[in-house]
């Protein structure tokens, strides 16, 4: 069933430096159970396209249009009382840095009970015991005691589990991770990887993982989409994005890879490349496609000038569409 | 203890370093040459500095202050009967600094750039710019002048006539605490914004939580940090006596005490005094200090 489904989700911010166009008509949609990768570098509108769902970019500064159903109701239009009762039961959402995502004045215990509490009448000492369940869950040894201490007692890997306690609280049907890994070390981010498909396992959570990691996505993900300039340039199963990358930007992002397994020729392995250049400025993004002023290919002429639309990739194998944004996948395949 | 040490030799320093001869101001005019060798003798200001300085820093310790050059006071019965003077103002001008800051400061941040965010910057503005005199000679013209409803000037303590005692209060009040609000609106605006945009606001509002509760607890409880360090810093200023403002409604307090102890220079008086304020600032920084520990726990232990 599908859970959540966006359909040309655009932002307008308003900076300094004049309106930017962080996303442009961003589409996707997340089944129960299933997990959605979405990649990008920096600054491609992964994070700013979720804030949007929840309500949680400044509303002075941004525009927000397009939809967003989730079971069949629409985020973008439900009115403010409605939105908070959907913050929490109906997505759960992890934050990037566990360091700055607790306030440092209030105990664990609060944190979490105030949000249990938010969602139905609950007893502060019933919602005590249930937050001492959820930090037994994301597993942190004495969840008793860790209701009484303070953010600053914990370190980075514990506070992102609490973090992620919070998240699942209300046993949200979609859960939001924002980067939920990269401010950790691998070891913690494997163990909070498993923890989070331990629960989406035992739930049957969405989860929409935005991440650069490509390591990450080949992991946890069911879906991949591939996100630059505040598009999807590419998205499709993860066997076909990571296995036969068909846009030019993914191509460069796995080629910026290491491959362990890749055959050392002369005793030599192969060098890394890289994607040359930066991401365009949402302020002033290129006319034509949004990859072109630094895309290695450019066999087409008018992408240049054009927007290459999504379209279904003639490789794709699986019962989902693999699709690109670009007119050049059948040039320069990867390696 | 180290601060009070160092502090009691610069003011002692100072005080003595200040041109100008108590004896001659104290005899005025006209006396013979045998009165004012028995009177600085009296005074022990024929003795070399240092013999001065370590008799009365003895003195000081065990409580005794010396006697004033003019009116042959104790110094310490003169602090004393200043003391409820300059408290009742401190704390009224307190009160009223933290009643225009607090709800103006939150308003501004709630609405950045708005039109109630320019009207208080530019209130808080022409409040740190005014000077304190101007502000009191205009409210004295206005209220006692013009309008006749309020008492020029002076101090009644509360014990003998309430009504008096407020009516005398509020100039004075109300001009110190429109500069200490100004400063502290400042403080209220930046920290209550800094707050509303961190990250752990937005962990808030992500758990739907109503927005009231975000507000108060993750916002303005963090928020509270900077206003208690601000609120101690212009508490301890107001503490150790406005003297201009307390010059112009003639408030007997500290301020007014030390500026006659230095025309006259009533060196007892006007280290006590000096002295009195230091122990004040230091009293006002641990008290900061303590409500610290209560309220961020990242400072305990």
């Amino acid at each position: 069933m599908t859970l959540l489904e966006v359909e040309d989700l655009r932002v307008r911010l308003r900076t300094p430096r004049g309106p930017a166009a962080v996303v442009n008509g961003l589409s996707y949609s997340v089944g129960e159970g299933e997990t959605v990768a979405v990649v990008g570098e920096s600054g491609s509108g992964k994070s700013v396209s979720v804030l949007a769902l929840l309500g949680l970019l400044p509303a002075r500064s941004a525009t927000v249009t397009g939809r967003a159903l989730l079971h069949g109701e629409d985020l973008l239009t439900m009115p403010p009382e409605r939105l908070r009762q959907v913050r929490g039961p109906g997505i759960g959402m992890v934050f990037q840095d566990p360091m700055t995502s607790l306030n440092p004045v209030l105990t664990i215990g609060r944190q979490l009970v105030e949000g249990i509490r938010a969602h139905g009448e609950v007893s502060k000492a019933d919602a005590r015991r249930r937050a001492a369940e959820l930090l037994g869950e994301v597993g942190l040894p004495d969840p008793r005691g860790t209701l009484d201490r303070y953010p600053h007692e914990l370190s980075g890997g514990m506070r992102q589990r609490v973090v992620i306690a919070i998240a699942l609280s209300n046993s949200p049907s979609l859960l939001i991770a924002d980067e939920a890994t990269t401010a950790l070390d691998v070891t913690v981010q494997a163990q909070i990887i498993d923890l989070v498909e331990r629960l989406q396992a035992d739930h049957g959570t969405g989860v929409v993982w935005i991440t650069h990691d490509l390591g990450v996505v080949a992991g946890i993900a069911d879906r991949v989409l591939v996100m630059y300039g505040g598009r999807c340039v590419e998205d499709g199963t993860v066997d076909d994005v990571l296995e036969h990358p068909a846009h030019p930007y993914t191509r460069g992002l796995l080629g910026a890879l290491p491959d362990l397994a890749a055959p050392a020729v002369d005793g030599e392995v192969p060098d890394l490349t890289t994607v040359p250049g930066v991401p365009p400025a949402p302020t002033d993004l290129p006319p034509g496609c949004v990859f072109w002023p630094r895309c290695p290919v450019r066999s087409d002429p008018r992408c240049e000038t054009q927007q290459p639309p999504l379209a279904v990739v003639a490789a794709s194998t699986g019962v989902l569409p693999h699709r690109a944004a670009t007119w050049c996948a059948e040039e320069a395949p990867r390696g | 203890m180290v601060v009070l040490a160092g502090v009691s030799v610069i003011v002692f320093a100072l005080v003595h370093l200040v041109p100008g001869d108590p004896v001659r101001l104290a005899l005025g005019t006209r006396f013979s040459q045998e009165t004012y060798d028995a009177l600085r003798e009296r005074s022990g200001l024929d003795q070399p500095l240092l013999a001065q300085f370590s008799g009365w820093l003895g003195r000081a310790l065990s409580g005794d202050l010396g006697v004033s050059f003019r009116s042959g006071d104790t110094v310490t019965s003169l602090i004393a009967e200043r003391l409820p003077a300059t408290l009742t103002l401190a704390f009224a001008s307190i009160l009223v600094a933290l009643l225009i800051a607090v709800p103006l400061g939150i308003l501004s941040a709630l609405r950045p750039r708005s039109v109630v965010d320019r009207i208080a910057t530019v209130l808080s503005q022409i409040g740190i710019s005014v000077p304190e005199f101007w502000m009191a000679i205009v409210l004295i013209l206005v209220f006692s002048g013009t309008l006749g409803w309020l008492p020029s000037g002076g101090y009644v303590p509360l014990s003998e006539d309430p009504l008096g005692w407020l009516e005398r209060l509020v100039m004075p009040a109300v001009v110190t605490g429109v500069v200490s609000g100004s400063v502290i609106t400042r403080f209220v605006r930046s920290s209550v914004l800094e707050a509303l945009g961190s990250d752990h606001v937005r962990t808030a509002q992500a758990k739907g939580l109503p927005g009231r509760q975000v507000f108060t607890w993750h916002a303005l409880r963090n928020a509270l940090l900077p206003l208690v360090t601000v609120t101690g810093v212009q508490l301890a200023y107001l503490l150790s006596g406005v003297v201009v403002v307390e010059i112009v409604f003639s408030w007997p307090g500290l301020g007014q005490l030390a500026l006659q102890a230095v025309q006259a220079r009533d060196y007892p008086v006007l280290q006590g005094a000096i002295l009195l304020f230091a122990v004040v600032f230091l009293l006002i920084n641990l008290v900061v200090d303590l409500l610290y520990t209560a309220i961020d726990p990242r400072i305990r232990r």
